[in-house]
């Protein structure tokens, strides 16, 4: 028992100086831009006027802001759908005994250990519509004339440009999601499996019944991953597409950027950050919520 | 035991902290440097600033120069670290920045800048540089930076292959450019070459036909704020850049500037405007002068030269005020300047360049810099603020695909409005 209390003694110190490192430059600087956020400090000098909502107010009304959280919902739900039901696929038929299995899997990986930035060079040229796949196209006979990410067609606010950027995101992030169920479809009990066809059950039915329920955690897993990173996402965005025509391909992120280290405009720079880790809280929240109950069940 | 091992490392590790805390707080390092800071990493510039540092050190043997770089697009990272270093009360001796508003709005009127006209006066440069300039590069009667460059932003280039081909001559005014892209538009091919992937490109395009529209003393106001944006000559500026899109190449979001520029050597385009750079890439791809390429002022702005310009300035606090006279007056002075420009390729922004250093193109532009009524450049800095310019490129993204005028006069305007210097 002494001993004890004296190791949680000794744990306490050697985590204070982290712990203070992580409460000054994490949660001591979210609050201070939550504080410039509502300030005047929109020059280069530092302006403490408090103005309540007014930069919150300037940003909404703004069509860039606009476009940019439509453009940030729309591609987080593309993304996350995409990269949940293809790797599952991807698994599914690797967990199938498919043959060349090893090869596959590292193939289906690899696009995961590039950088953003690589990704969307590489997914620039091929969709830049002179010299890309349209030209591949063109030179089938085919009339390709789509613009792909300089497209500035929408429908129902939905930016048609974003598809280029959800096929980059999702090529990157697809083996991810796969190789987390893959993990999770290898922890399925093979009997479990094997009675099921006993008893007279379909593919699709085990899949259905047994499979999804077993790996829920797992796609629950993946969604927060995945949300966290569509969210958040700048560096494909700035590499692929930059803003694009008319902010088709804007993100907050991009605007956050150029807000404030072009514009000077530090308050309102502060105001969509905040706005950005507003979203990802809803995300991340109630995920941390729920595994802490379960934690202390 | 254990618990004397753990306060051993932790004393250990607290040590060396403060042993690394001590060496930053020794780092004052010798009086005889000169920190320059730029965003000049690649190509002709960094050539030239490195001819320029030359230079320095023949004259100057003694002064280790600590040539500070920040890589990145138009300096927007560069820019963020400036803006960190000066906030913070480490200033670098020197550093790059566009002349004109960029420089005025953001850290001369924030009280960060020391003046340097006496660099100017001591020197006995003044009457080097046209008025104009010292115009542009003033700010209540002092001057701010050393323009060691100036670049020239309404320039026409042409694919001369293709206008003999339709048997046209290059546009001179805003008229014959519709007259000769209707011909090419005709014939299938893109009148006017666009590379707005980063929107500058877009606002650079403007600022030509808006110049060209009401003439430099309007335009000089319309950037003070002296002049509305409803105002007819205005609009007509702003509904012929939405005919020009009617012209222009179909990948034009797709394009850097330097993209569209080729497209005009490489004749897949018959016209495009862009800064003079764009001659100094043409060189560099081997294009030649009047066979695959050649230059006019934008239609409509002949007798009129948009400049903008890299300068220097002198930060309060800079560490090594000394060195920095010295290298501002380098920048300054003839032999700067002309080790700089030719292989920047740009023209000096004083008068008395030797003509023989410079090739055919840039001796043409100095010839219009001598002569012709110089107004300030609002896509590079010059003409406005950053975050107005900031609003402008955001308006230009919108503008330049919806091509609704009347939507982009309120939001110039309202800008304007913002922005605006006020008195």
């Amino acid at each position: 028992m002494y001993c004890a209390k004296k190791d949680r003694r000794l744990a306490i110190i050697i985590l204070i100086p982290m712990l203070s490192v992580l409460f000054l430059f994490v949660y001591g600087f979210i609050a201070w831009s939550l504080r410039i956020s509502f300030t005047d400090w929109n020059s280069i000098l530092p302006d403490m006027t408090w103005v309540g909502l007014d930069n919150y107010r300037m940003l909404f009304s703004s069509q860039r802001f606009q476009t940019d959280i439509r453009n940030t919902l729309y591609f987080t739900v593309f993304f996350m759908a995409i990269c949940i039901v293809g790797g599952f696929f991807l698994s599914y038929l690797l967990y199938s005994k498919l043959k060349g299995e090893s090869l596959l899997r590292t193939i289906y990986l690899f696009p995961l250990s590039l950088s953003f930035v690589v990704t969307g060079v590489l997914w620039r040229w091929i969709f830049s519509p002179e010299v890309g796949i349209n030209a591949l196209f063109r030179m089938m006979g085919f009339k390709a004339t789509f613009g792909w990410f300089t497209s500035t067609h929408s429908v129902a606010g939905f930016n048609v440009a974003l598809i280029a950027l959800i096929i980059a995101a999702s090529w990157q992030y697809m083996g991810y999601t796969m190789a987390m169920f893959l993990a999770g479809l290898r922890g399925i009990p093979d009997q479990l499996i094997e009675s099921a066809q006993m008893d007279g059950a379909g593919e699709a039915a085990i899949i259905w019944y047994i499979i999804l329920p077993i790996i829920k955690p797992i796609t629950f897993s993946a969604m927060i991953v995945l949300g966290h990173i569509s969210l958040k996402i700048f560096d494909l965005a700035y590499a692929m597409t930059g803003k694009g025509p008319a902010f088709v391909t804007d993100f907050p992120g991009l605007f956050m950027f150029e807000t404030t280290f072009r514009g000077n405009h530090y308050a309102e720079g502060a105001a969509i950050s905040i706005i950005m880790l507003f979203l990802v809280a809803l995300v991340i929240v109630p995920y941390l919520y729920s595994t802490l109950k379960g934690d202390a069940q | 035991m254990r618990k004397r091992i753990m306060v051993g490392l932790l004393v250990a590790l607290v040590a060396t902290t403060m042993l690394f805390a001590q060496g930053a707080q020794e780092r004052k390092g010798p009086s005889k440097t000169l920190e320059i800071f730029s965003w000049w990493t690649a190509g002709g510039e960094a050539d030239g600033l490195q001819a320029m540092i030359n230079e320095f050190n023949r004259q100057y043997p003694d002064i280790e120069i600590i040539n500070a770089t920040v890589a990145g697009g138009a300096g927007t990272n560069a820019k963020a670290v400036l803006a960190t270093r000066m906030q913070g009360g480490n200033p670098p001796d020197t550093f790059q920045v566009h002349a004109g508003h960029e420089l005025i709005d953001t850290w001369v009127v924030s009280g960060f800048m020391e003046p340097v006209t006496f660099i100017l006066k001591d020197a006995g440069f003044m009457d080097k540089y046209p008025a104009d300039v010292i115009d542009i590069i003033s700010y209540n009667g002092e001057v701010y930076s050393i323009p060691v460059n100036i670049h020239r932003s309404n320039v026409m280039w042409y694919s001369p292959k293709l206008f003999a081909q339709f048997n046209l001559t290059p546009p001179k005014t805003i008229e014959d450019f519709f007259k000769v892209a209707e011909v090419f538009k005709a014939n299938g091919i893109p009148a006017l070459a666009l590379g707005d992937n980063e929107i500058w490109a877009a606002t650079h395009l403007l600022e030509s036909v808006i110049l060209a529209n009401v003439g430099p003393d309007k335009y000089r106001d319309l950037w003070q704020g002296k002049v509305k944006w409803n105002d007819p000559q205005v609009r007509k500026g702003l509904t012929d850049y939405t005919k020009m899109m009617g012209y222009i190449n179909r990948d034009h979001a797709a394009l850097a500037n330097m993209d569209a520029a080729g497209y005009v050597a490489e004749g897949k385009a018959a016209m495009n405007v862009m800064g003079d750079w764009a001659a100094g890439y043409y060189y560099s791809q081997g294009f030649k002068q009047g066979v695959d390429w050649d230059w006019a002022p934008a239609p409509g702005t002949t007798g009129s030269f948009i400049m903008l310009s890299d300068s220097f300035g002198l930060p309060k606090n800079a560490p090594n005020r000394d060195n920095v006279i010295k290298w501002l007056t380098l920048c300054a002075s003839q032999a700067g300047q002309d080790a700089f420009n030719p292989i920047k390729g740009s023209i000096p922004s004083r008068i008395d360049g030797d003509r023989s250093k410079y090739d055919k193109y840039l001796n043409a532009a100095m010839d219009d810099f001598a002569s012709n009524a110089i107004v300030a450049s609002v896509a590079h800095g010059a003409a406005v603020s950053e975050p107005w310019l900031t609003r402008v490129n955001d308006i230009m993204s919108v503008f330049t695909t919806d091509l609704n005028v009347d939507k982009a006069i309120a939001e110039f305007q309202a800008a304007a409005d913002r922005y605006a210097p006020k008195n």
